[in-house]
């Protein structure tokens, strides 16, 4: 039995679970994936957004100015990369004009500070590549961008150091109230909790009907992305967004915080939130509507495309707090929610503490110290990293600069990686122009090496996923049985 | 009669060419369009040869050596070259042109090892 | 910081021959720096033969071509620094490198020379729409885990691009009990050589798809399959021609690109055509005392090339540590009419030395010629009875030729009517 499960280890989970981790009290997180942040977190704008975007009184205004307010110093504090990079919110016409006018006086009301409606001449100065053709902007210089995935390892890594459990591939498929607790059906068997917080993203309407909430319901809206190679020069140091629709914030170009440029996302409502496919219809759009904002963009650049799936729920705001008794949830925690997770932490700790009457622990364990990427070093601080660690003198990724040793210690990590692919949302290798060509042969090795596991059972994502299907010799025995 | 169409490798032309076989007898052949074309055809048609290279596992190694036929083999034999090829097992040290299988499948040609492989 | 007259980088068939050749002028104060344990480069894995017809007169496989130049460079006593990562290069010709052995070392070089090779474009680059699951690999990628680690990636393939590398995988997957579905090409021709297509494709029964691509990967953890297209002339997919294949292993042989990240921190010129260096015909680039040459260069479809541009690359950079640099006035070498990416791009002027252009037609050309003018004045001229994109051209200018050369020269096509 454990005090408290959190069903979902996506960034708003992690968040949830660290911000619990303070309190005297057994917690197991559980994800039905085989990594952190492997549903809608992974795959999202990575934007920290200011708090103009969401009408005043939702749940959604106060959570995202209140997560926008502690993404700085938190960032800092668990090593994770960060920066305030501004936004503008651009008008090809005099029409879009009342829209930014809108997003402006909802920023007022937010509390959002800084906003300023900029014409045409400043956007140009301040950002050349932009089309010619924009009429105006709302700027908004508190706008951040962060990596959402290396967020959320990094909130699950401070939970782990201070004694939250994470269990993966555990799909909770029914829970009920049982006398006294919680009783969580899943692929692992049974699982008991005294309370239990749903933060399980694109099936968190589910539980949260399951845990006896009003009805609430899911839309599952995917979003499609290209990714460009860091250029010498980014092309814009602000993210651009276009006036938004009622499907969302419309297409940006936003540089990321490790210097590549993000196009997108679509917006489409699709039936299974697994289904992160992409299209080239959706592809397409994404360049079409891209090249309104920048129109000298090329795809020459591109180096990889993906798409995410974002949970919408029908009624709008997202759905934050108390559910019944011993039974808490953030769910419907679609955009701003990476914005928002921090904050979201923050309430849920609030009220399930005063709910259920929970105690500090003596010591709070810091985040645990991440040396800063080989990538960013100085000659002296790589000189020395050398020193300390040969293995750091071993570039295993060429295009992001990443050494085994950062690899093996990504492995290594709180709540390590354990595929190809979580090595490369936490090391970056990978993840660079070749996409893997050169790298991955040798980060399998390593895997199966730190994992103590066959080369054939490295994995690049989740069961089912291995990369390697037998020795030459094997495979040639299969022939001849054949 | 016949007819088997060749594609011929000796240059990028790739002269797609038609030979008429009675039996095992080459009647005639059209559509090189040079000499060159011919004489490969001909060969192609009476005995194709091939090299073949693969890898052998080795005691010790993680790296497998790699092997090829000393020089061509008939066509037909690869397959037979390569099952044969499965069961061979080699400790280090190897060296270069050492020979990994003699007389492979009784084709009268040893597959040799390509690289150095030392313990 | 340590001074050095000459720093190589790369150790594989462009880095081995460079060094020899600027040995065998007399350099010695020389370092190749490899990233990867062993040199040879892409040549370890590359196990099939066909390599070396040019140059030694036989056929020899990867590893042998490459374990001649590693001899000769063992004979000679040239230094060849193995796991070493080089991390940028300065215009100033400062070298900063790491290994586990050494650290960081800094190394001041009076010459350089770029021998970085080329890798291989990823499926991101074509923008192929579908999930993002395991079984999606470049050719050289399995190549290395089949080749070198003696693991197969996959059971039924599909390849996507019709480059040599894709073939030769093609083949041996079979051999080594795979099943391959098709080969498919988005062109109407392949860029591979016939002889590939014949004894990798036709040999095993392989379909080859030309004009087609593939539009859609599925499976969520594993490739399940793919959808293969026709394409029009515009090269985009045709509605109605979709073939799928069940699959659970996609190779991509769709291009090579030169490995320039070095060569941009240095501040090389890099051609948008080749998407090498711009060098003059000693091979040196905008940067005075770096050189180019191999893969990193442009890329070639013979190592025997790769290995005489290279010499000659060592040549020249032997030359100018010995003798000092030798840089005039050049005149440029211009692509015409259905010519791509021609190299060098310079010719010193008032040179006398032999010039070996080398470029790509931009399609299949019969019967026909390839020729350098100079104005109205005809240069040089070559006559093949093809000439297609898959096989690099080469047009030599005799010495006597460039001395005379006044002014920018235009090498085109010329088809007889």
């Amino acid at each position: 039995m454990f005090d408290i499960l959190i069903v979902g280890a996506g960034v708003v989970g992690s968040s949830v679970a660290r911000a619990l981790s303070r309190y005297q009290a057994s917690i197991l997180v559980v994800d039905a994936a085989c990594d952190v942040a492997e549903g809608s977190s992974k795959a999202n704008s990575g934007i920290v957004h200011a708090g103009y975007d969401a009408v005043p009184g939702t749940l959604k205004a106060k959570l995202n100015v209140r997560g926008a307010e502690m993404y700085p110093s938190l960032c800092e504090e668990l090593g994770v990369p960060y920066r305030r990079n501004g936004a503008m919110i651009l008008a090809f016409s005099e029409d879009d004009r009342s829209t930014l006018k809108k997003l402006y006086d909802q920023g007022i009301k937010n509390g959002v500070k800084e906003l300023r409606i900029i014409e045409k001449e400043e956007i140009l100065a301040l950002e050349p590549q932009t089309s010619p053709e924009v009429v105006c902007a709302l700027l908004v210089p508190t706008s951040g961008i962060v990596s959402p995935y290396e967020m959320a390892f990094a909130l699950a890594d401070h939970a782990a150091v201070n004694g939250v459990e994470f269990r993966f591939q555990t799909k909770v498929d029914s829970v009920r109230w049982e006398k006294d607790h919680w009783e969580a059906e899943t692929n692992q068997g049974k699982i008991q909790a005294r309370i239990l917080v749903n933060c399980a993203g694109a099936s968190s309407a589910d539980l949260h009907n399951q845990m006896g909430g009003e009805k609430a319901e899911i839309i599952h809206r995917r979003g499609q992305y290209y990714i460009l190679d860091h250029p010498d020069v980014l092309p814009f140091d602000h993210t651009m967004f276009q006036c938004p629709t009622k499907m969302g914030k419309g297409i940006l170009v936003a540089p990321t915080v490790h210097g590549n440029v993000l196009l997108g996302p679509t917006a489409e409502d699709i039936q299974d939130p697994l289904d992160v496919a992409t299209t080239a219809e959706g592809l397409e759009s994404v360049l079409k509507a891209a090249r309104l904002t920048w129109p000298g963009l090329s795809v020459r650049t591109a180096i990889t495309n993906f798409s995410g799936v974002r949970a919408h729920e029908i009624h709008g705001d997202f759905m934050v707090g108390k559910v019944a008794g011993h039974a808490y949830e953030a769910a419907g925690m679609e955009s701003p929610g990476l914005s928002a997770a921090p904050a979201v932490g923050e309430m849920l700790e609030e009220i399930i503490v005063r709910e259920e009457g929970l105690e500090k622990k003596a010591q709070w364990l810091p985040a645990p110290v991440h040396p800063r990427p080989f990538n960013e070093m100085t000659d002296q601080e790589r000189q020395a990293a050398i020193e300390a660690d040969p293995l750091y003198g071993k570039i295993i990724c060429r295009c992001e600069v990443v050494t085994e040793a950062e690899i093996r210690a990504a492995i290594r990590r709180p709540v390590g990686a354990t595929s190809v692919d979580g090595v490369k949302r936490r090391t970056r290798a990978g993840m660079g122009r070749c996409q893997g060509g050169f790298c991955s042969p040798r980060v399998v090795e390593i895997l199966a090496e730190e994992l103590h596991i066959p080369m054939t059972s490295v994995r690049k994502g989740g069961p089912g996923s291995e990369l390697l299907v037998g020795t030459i010799q094997e495979a040639m025995a299969k022939e001849a049985e054949a | 009669m016949t007819e088997k169409v060749i594609t011929c490798i000796n240059c990028p032309m790739g002269c797609r060419m038609t030979v008429q076989m009675e039996g095992k007898e080459i009647l005639k052949i059209t559509g090189n369009t040079c000499k060159r074309g011919e004489t490969y055809a001909r060969q192609e048609c009476t005995e194709p040869m091939r090299m073949v290279t693969a890898v052998v596992p080795v005691e010790g190694s993680r790296m497998p050596v790699s092997v090829k036929t000393r020089t061509p083999i008939p066509k037909a034999r690869i397959q037979a070259c390569m099952k044969a090829l499965s069961g061979v097992r080699l400790t280090l040290p190897i060296h270069e042109k050492d020979v990994v299988l003699p007389d492979v499948c009784g084709t009268g040609v040893d597959v040799i090892a390509t690289r150095t492989l030392m313990a | 910081m340590t001074e050095k007259d000459l720093v190589i980088i790369g150790g594989g068939p462009a880095g081995l021959a460079a060094a020899i050749g600027a040995w065998e002028d007399g350099i010695r104060d020389m370092v190749v720096l490899e990233r990867e344990k062993q040199a040879g480069g892409i040549l370890r894995q590359c196990i099939h033969n066909g390599f070396g017809l040019h140059r030694f007169g036989e056929e020899l496989t990867g590893p042998e071509y490459a374990q001649r130049d590693i001899d000769r460079a063992k004979e000679l006593g040239i230094p060849i620094q193995c796991n070493t990562t080089v991390l940028s290069v300065t215009e100033e010709k400062v070298v900063t490198c790491v290994s586990a052995e050494k650290g960081l070392e800094i190394i001041h070089a009076r010459a350089i020379i770029l021998a970085m090779g080329c890798r291989e474009r990823p499926r991101g680059a074509l923008g192929t729409p579908g999930t993002r699951c395991a079984g999606i690999y470049t050719a050289g990628t399995a190549q290395k885990f089949v080749n070198l680690e003696g693991f197969m990636p996959g059971k039924r393939v599909v390849i996507l691009g019709s480059g040599d590398i894709g073939l030769i995988m093609a083949r041996r997957m079979t051999l080594q009990g795979a099943k391959v579905l098709a080969c498919v090409e988005l062109m109407p021709f392949s860029s591979g050589l016939n002889r590939n297509i014949v004894q990798c494709l036709q040999d095993f029964d392989i379909p080859l798809y030309l004009s087609h691509t593939v539009t859609n990967v599925e499976g969520r953890e594993r490739l399940t399959g793919v959808t293969v297209s026709e394409v029009g002339p515009d090269r985009k997919p045709i509605p109605g021609t979709e073939i799928h294949f069940d699959c659970d292993t996609l190779l991509l042989s769709v291009g090579l690109i030169p490995e320039n990240e070095l060569s941009r921190t240095a501040k090389v010129e890099l051609s948008p055509v080749t998407s090498g260096a711009v060098v003059n015909d000693l091979l040196e680039t905008s940067v005075p005392g770096i050189f180019s040459c191999g893969n990193v260069l442009h890329v070639h479809d013979l190592v025997d090339f790769v290995s005489e541009e290279s010499f000659k690359a060592g040549h020249a950079a032997a030359d100018l540590i010995l003798h000092g640099a030798k840089r005039s006035d050049t005149i440029r070498v211009l692509d015409g009419e259905g010519v791509r990416g021609t190299v060098p791009q310079m010719i010193r002027r008032g040179s006398a030395d032999e010039v070996r252009l080398m470029f790509r037609p931009a399609g299949v050309y019969k019967n026909a010629s390839a020729v350098v003018m100079c104005g109205d004045r005809e240069v040089a001229r070559k006559r093949a009875m093809i000439f297609t994109p898959g096989e690099m051209a080469v047009l030599p200018i005799p010495g006597n030729k460039v001395a005379e050369l006044d002014g920018d020269i235009t090498v085109k096509m010329e088809v007889k009517a």
